[in-house]
């Protein structure tokens, strides 16, 4: 279970970008959802602890990891599929799942984690993760490496951008198998309405503060409401 | 071979014993043993320190060792290997420098390396430098590199110098004819107050003829680096040369290009890039539970790999 209590950022020159965020997260998937410029991804990287919150405490599962390093919160089980992923020179795909595996894995089952994200994997496994791959490619080995990792927590951020030839239903599938292996909660940034109706909760945030929290029953309406009077999801990717 | 020289041949050659096939072993300035196969023969220089290695046309799927180890303080040599190579040939040669300096004085190796590719001929050349010993003399390598690539002739060299150098001064030429083709990849790590200095110099004469250099580099601590490339497109041909180099701490790194075009349809290229591990692809890595130290020999091994 993930605890956000009174969670603020702030900027330097005192500008807010996330206020007085109070969240409680213990189910399945989570949907976090609301305008670009919303606090989406800067909420993510608090979480995580690639920024640290201005005011607020975070806990996971009881234990108060707010002042925890990036690396001690990813040992403590939380895992961050990014939205820009990184790319290596040098490093392998290979490489990479064996870092977040924290071992060296065989290329068999580096290939069986590829497959389960739509990538053929004997062709992968090996390449560089540089210039050479795509950004959607990139996109679906970022989510292998979530796969492999299997932590209590997976934050994923806006991971069918850039996917557009692999099926939604294939993706959603992916978070269905990953659930099933970590029974965690998989709290992903999307604007997508066919990920936010798989969500068991979806949190609207709007100029860093939380608009609305519901299940999908109550709050996707709504959602979809306003996204027909401005023709389509503010912000949305559609 | 005591202790210390089959760690340096180990480290430069990747052998544990003394080859099989064509080899030729240098330990201590002396000749310390050779053999030829029946088509490469390995012959002592008369006038000058050093070898003939002859490949014999048609040599395919062989290979020839010609490690160099050095522990005795103070030695400094200057040798003179040749490997004519006759066309048709497939063929891969190590070579490499391994100096073990427990002593005050400067160890020096410099090896001048010609490369004569008959018609088609295909070479893999593999070379590694490598230091180690904690003496207060240096140790020092000034390889010059000189490759004449015949028609449809192909040559990659892979040159590595990851540890224990303090000083080395490298030298890369090669003349480039038709239809032919020259690739270099280097891998270069430097630390403590170590200096290198790598300048490429590649004529590309005839049509179609092609070159390829790929310098990786990383520079650690005090160390400097000094990069320089220089190639000519005398002909319809196509060159390029990278030069990609990680810095840390207090290290310097320098590139100097220069691509000349003397043919219209001449293309070439340079690119270069200097900058320290960008801060996104160490998060990344701590975000997958390893700490920041962790993350940045990853990258480093990586890059270098």
């Amino acid at each position: 279970m993930l605890e956000l209590k009174n969670i603020s950022y702030k900027t330097e020159d005192g500008k807010y970008i996330l206020k007085g965020i109070n969240l409680t997260i213990d189910e399945r998937f989570v949907a976090i959802t609301g305008p670009n410029g919303s606090g989406k991804s800067t909420l993510a990287k608090i979480i995580t602890g690639i920024l640290k919150q201005s005011e607020g405490q975070i806990i996971l599962d009881g234990v108060d990891i707010s002042d925890m390093s990036i690396t001690d919160r990813a040992k403590a089980g939380v895992t961050f599929a990014f939205q820009q992923p990184v790319r290596f020179k040098g490093l392998t795909v290979h490489d990479l799942l064996s870092m977040a595996a924290g071992e060296k894995i065989p290329v068999g089952k580096a290939c069986d984690y590829l497959a389960e994200v739509g990538l053929c994997a004997r062709e992968y496994v090996n390449r560089e993760i540089n210039a050479s791959l795509s950004g959607g490619e990139l996109k679906r080995i970022e989510i292998a490496m979530a796969n492999v990792r299997g932590t209590k927590l997976t934050i994923c951020d806006e991971p069918e951008a850039g996917i557009d030839l692999w099926s939604f239903n294939s993706l959603i599938k992916v978070f269905e198998n990953m659930y099933s292996r970590t029974k965690g909660t998989i709290m992903i940034i999307s604007h997508q309405e066919r990920i936010l109706d798989i969500a068991d909760k979806i949190v609207v945030l709007k100029a860093g503060e939380i608009d609305a929290v519901g299940t999908k029953e109550e709050i996707l309406p709504n959602i979809l409401a306003a996204s027909a009077s401005c023709s389509k999801l503010e912000g949305g990717r559609n | 071979m005591d202790a210390i020289q089959k760690t340096l041949l180990e480290q430069v050659a990747d052998l544990h014993e003394i080859p099989e096939g064509a080899y030729s072993l240098r330990i201590n300035g002396q000749l310390a043993g050779k053999n030829s196969s029946e088509n490469i023969v390995i012959e002592k220089k008369e006038d000058l320190p050093g070898i003939d290695i002859f490949i014999k046309p048609g040599t395919k799927k062989e290979s020839v060792h010609i490690p160099v180890l050095i522990a005795q303080t103070g030695l400094k040599e200057l040798v003179y290997n040749d490997f004519h190579v006759g066309e048709d040939c497939d063929v891969v040669i190590v070579a490499g420098c391994g100096i073990h300096n427990a002593g005050d004085q400067d160890s020096e190796h410099s090896g001048v390396h010609r490369f004569f590719l008959g018609k088609n001929s295909k070479v893999k050349y593999v070379e590694k430098h490598y230091g180690q010993g904690d003496g207060n003399g240096k140790n020092i390598m000034n390889p010059v590199t000189e490759v004449i690539l015949g028609e449809g002739a192909y040559l990659e060299m892979e040159t590595t110098q990851i540890k224990g150098v303090d000083s080395t001064k490298r030298l890369t030429k090669g003349s480039v004819a038709a239809n032919a083709t020259f690739i270099v990849k280097e891998k270069l790590l430097t630390h403590g107050s170590q200096f290198a200095e790598t300048s490429f110099e590649v004529t590309l004469d005839g049509e179609n003829a092609n070159a390829h250099v790929v310098s990786r580099s990383v520079a650690k601590e005090k160390s400097k680096q000094l990069f320089t490339s220089r190639i000519d497109g005398n002909n319809l041909c196509s060159g390029r040369s990278e030069c990609d180099a990680i810095i840390m701490d207090d290290a310097v790194v320098s590139a100097i290009p220069e691509i000349n075009a003397n043919h219209p349809d001449a293309s070439l290229v340079h690119e270069a890039a200097i900058g320290r591990i960008a801060g996104e692809q160490l998060i990344k890595l701590m975000t997958l539970g390893l700490t920041e130290k962790e993350a940045e020999e990853q990258i480093i091994n990586g890059f270098l790999k």
